[in-house]
């Protein structure tokens, strides 16, 4: 019987208590689905710890408002505030997570972000030609050689417009699988080459590890290649495909000039950490390659009913696919794909490529295992971990011999779940967690809305255990998780003022000013406890544009600043320790607009506060600044 | 004022009850329980006059030079226009924090250095300290100066003071 009362036991709370002054062990990292952020938590104790704005604009810091961050959210369709979140990966060395990046995919307007985990911040955005609906991304190989980018939704590759028709989807549209490359020392990624496969829709999607290194796999749906009505037109067949992807291959092919250069047109924006700016340049060709004139860089692999999850175990032998319509969990082994490959072992083709199969490449099945399997996680004993969204629950299962070895109920309609490490060739193990779409009587109501919810479980034992449930921000989709030690000790604590080389940096009060250009207007101001310098300027005027640059001369950990002006249309700005943010204002009446500081810092302030004047168009008011001038302070040296 | 003698008492007796147990390390084990401790109140309860010169921190010894060095005097200044003219005056006016007109002949070497680099157990433990922030109310902010950029600020302090 599935209830509160059952799942629980007496000792849940004890193992995720975690002591005021005390650290969680790890990290977590959940994408924000709808919300275009990432959350990160704690574990166990699921508290939340940041959030992280991605793809999507953050009032509470500035991001995409103020000047510096506004080029990360450039597209070649403009200016793109927001984003649908939905996987993450932590970059690898030699199949383990390092603690350097976190990879981050938008599924809308097709991105992928890198996080920067020194400072938690987003350090990268680029965005993918070719593609329609970033779903099987960023999924990555176990050295971070290449994060993923797999299209969702086929499209007209080149984007031309097109008639929408079963005949026209057939012939015009296209499934992009993109391998963006990434710097081995900066993390700076480019999209390296891209795999033009037939019109279907790439799901989700895992790199081989260990002895199955240089393969991707994508699960795929529509394979019908039907473009309309896909809730029915979509699930005729008994079997789509996962599509096996030799990526050495496609190099080799790469350097014996086998790719073809299309023109394009994408966005890279990167965030330069000396400079604190964003920049945006704009790429116009990408390398593609062609697996029906390739023949033997790409294979299809049948796999039962519309599969979502395809996951890799840490040995890298076992590929576990998971048909959302099955009431099985297909299981393929990579040295009998191999084998097939060698053999010839197919059925047929599709599209032009090779179909291998489906019993020459299988493991075997797990058995009526629940009803809707989604995703597989590891723990590195030989157990499975699969998340069932019908009938909410996991179940635990062995790979080696496809046997259910328990199975817990969820709260409710369980997508991802996540063992840290679960993903990796060394798993953490210790827990599971789920990451649940619907929370029906979970919390308290709070409208029509609920928050949606994870849920901590013990995977220690024999038998799972349910230890904590905690509320998530937006629709809590993949997650990863990394031990804090990893991470922790790197953590930048402040900038260094003296290596700030903002163009428009203020080191010192002595080198703040105001500068006219035109009807453009510099204001150079610094922000210190508890005091902006200037805090009086006069001589603007009604059209001017105004950018006050503003740099936090603070040395110290935890201690930024904010800054908001009356009538400002865009945000604040929160300026880290050291930093320098910078806040376009564009005054459209006379007045004085009164300034301060956002983010409480100290017994004054509340005095942390300034005046712009503000006159008419053609005002003869001369421009004019300081800070302190009017009354002279009090001695107390003398003390 | 009888309240104020009782917390002075007590919060003298938690001192050298603190003392007793060596001090306030980090993992002893200490427990203390409500009906034996009072609060805290060692920063409104009044202050003890036995504060150390040298102010508490790893400086125990600073050597002076004469002549003043210039070149730290230099290195100093742009330190100071960075990271310190924010909130002090070469003169004797309080701006945020104290003016520095005569720091060097108020302070030891060491107490500086040591509340330059040390600033907020000079603030928590150290009397001298705590009065000036009685006076300011703002907390120093610690900028994370080096030792080596610590002692330039010391040596344009100097300068400043007219030492040689």
């Amino acid at each position: 019987m599935k209830s509160t009362e059952s799942a629980v036991s007496g000792d849940a709370a004890a193992k995720t208590y975690v002591a005021p002054g005390k650290y969680d062990e790890l990290y977590n990292f959940v994408s924000g689905g709808f919300n275009g952020q990432v959350s990160v938590y704690g574990l166990p104790s699921g508290r939340l710890l940041k959030l992280i704005p991605v793809f999507s604009v953050h009032p509470e810091n500035g991001y995409g408002f103020n000047e510096e961050t506004k080029p990360m959210l450039q597209t070649s369709y403009g200016f793109v505030p927001w984003d649908d979140q939905h996987h993450l990966a932590l970059s690898q060395t030699n199949g383990e997570h390092d603690g350097r990046w976190l990879f981050a995919n938008a599924n809308n307007t097709p991105r992928v972000g890198r996080i920067d985990l020194k400072t938690f911040k987003t350090a990268e955005i680029i965005e993918l030609p070719n593609s329609g609906g970033n779903h099987s991304s960023p999924f990555i190989t176990e050295n971070t050689e290449y994060v993923i980018a797999g299209t969702r939704f086929a499209i007209p590759v080149g984007n031309q417009e097109s008639p929408l028709d079963n005949a026209s989807f057939k012939k015009n549209f296209k499934s992009t699988a993109s391998f963006i490359s990434v710097d081995k020392n900066t993390g700076h990624m480019s999209v390296s080459f891209q795999i033009i496969l037939p019109g279907m829709d790439l799901d989700l999607s895992r790199a081989g590890k260990g002895p199955s290194h240089g393969w991707f796999f994508f699960s795929t749906y529509n394979t019908e290649q039907a473009s309309t009505l896909l809730e029915v037109n979509a699930s005729q067949k008994d079997k789509d495909f996962i599509v096996a992807v030799n990526w050495k291959k496609a190099e080799e092919y790469i350097k014996a000039g086998k790719g073809k250069k299309m023109p394009v047109e994408y966005y890279h924006n990167v965030y330069d950490e000396e400079t604190h700016s964003a920049t945006s340049r704009i790429i116009k060709e990408v390398l593609t390659l062609d697996p029906e004139e390739l023949k033997d860089m790409v294979y299809l692999i049948p796999c039962p009913k519309s599969p979502h999850g395809c996951d890799v175990d840490p040995s890298g032998e076992f590929i576990v696919g998971s048909g959302k319509l099955a009431a099985l969990i297909p299981v393929f082994s990579y040295q009998k794909l191999i084998k097939a490959i060698d053999d010839k072992a197919f059925e047929g083709e599709y599209n032009g490529i090779p179909v291998v199969k489906y019993e020459a490449a299988l493991h075997g099945e797990v058995q009526k295992p629940g009803l809707g399997p989604l995703h597989t996680e590891f723990d590195g004993k030989g157990n499975a971990y699969t998340s069932f969204f019908v009938s909410s629950e996991i179940v635990k299962w062995s790979v080696k011999d496809l046997k259910v070895l328990d199975r817990v109920p969820t709260y409710y309609s369980i997508g991802h779940l996540m063992v840290p490490g679960g993903d990796t060739k060394k798993p953490y193990g210790k827990y599971v967690v789920a990451y649940n779409k619907i929370t029906k009587d979970r919390y308290l109501p709070t409208g029509p809305e609920l928050a949606q919810s994870a849920q901590l479980y013990s995977i220690d034992g024999d038998k799972m255990q349910l230890l904590l449930d905690f509320p998530t921000i937006g629709e809590p989709h993949y997650a990863q998780a990394i031990p804090a030690e990893k991470i922790r000790e790197q953590s930048v604590k402040f900038f260094d003022i003296n290596k700030n080389k903002h163009p428009y940096v203020s080191l010192g009060e002595k080198a703040t000013k105001v500068v006219r250009e035109g009807n453009v207007v510099h204001v150079y101001m610094t922000a210190i406890r508890s005091h902006l310098t200037p805090d009086n300027i006069e001589g603007i005027q009604v059209g001017d544009e105004v950018y006050f640059h503003v740099t936090n001369l603070e040395q110290d950990w935890d201690i930024p600043h904010g800054f908001a002006i009356k009538h400002a249309p865009n945000a604040e700005l929160l300026i880290m320790p050291g930093e320098t943010n910078t806040l376009k204002f564009v005054p459209v009446k006379p007045g004085i607009y009164p300034f301060y500081c956002t983010d409480f810092c100290s017994a004054l302030h509340q005095e942390m506060q300034g005046y712009l004047r503000v006159s008419p168009k053609g005002s003869n008011v001369p421009l004019k600044w300081g800070t302190g001038e009017e009354e002279a302070a009090a001695p107390v040296a003398a003390r | 004022m009888m309240n104020l003698r009782y917390l002075l008492i007590f919060s003298l007796a938690a001192l050298l009850a603190l003392a007793g147990c060596g001090g306030n390390q980090e993992g002893s084990g200490q427990e203390t329980s409500s009906a034996e401790a009072p609060a805290d109140n060692s920063l409104v309860a009044g202050k003890t006059d036995n504060a150390d010169p040298k102010g508490i921190g790893k400086f125990r010894d600073v050597p002076l030079t004469h002549p003043l060095d210039e070149a730290m005097v230099v290195k100093g200044r742009e330190i100071s226009d960075v990271k310190c003219m924010s909130c002090h005056k070469l003169t004797d006016q309080k701006l945020v924090g104290p003016g520095w007109k005569g720091v060097t002949d108020r302070r030891t070497p060491e107490w500086i250095m040591n509340f330059i680099t040390n600033v907020d157990e000079m603030l928590e433990k150290d009397s001298e300290a705590q009065a000036m922030l009685e006076l300011c109310m703002v907390r120093m902010p610690n900028q994370n100066l080096t030792d080596e950029e610590a002692r330039a600020v010391l040596e344009f302090m100097r300068k400043n003071d007219g030492k040689n």
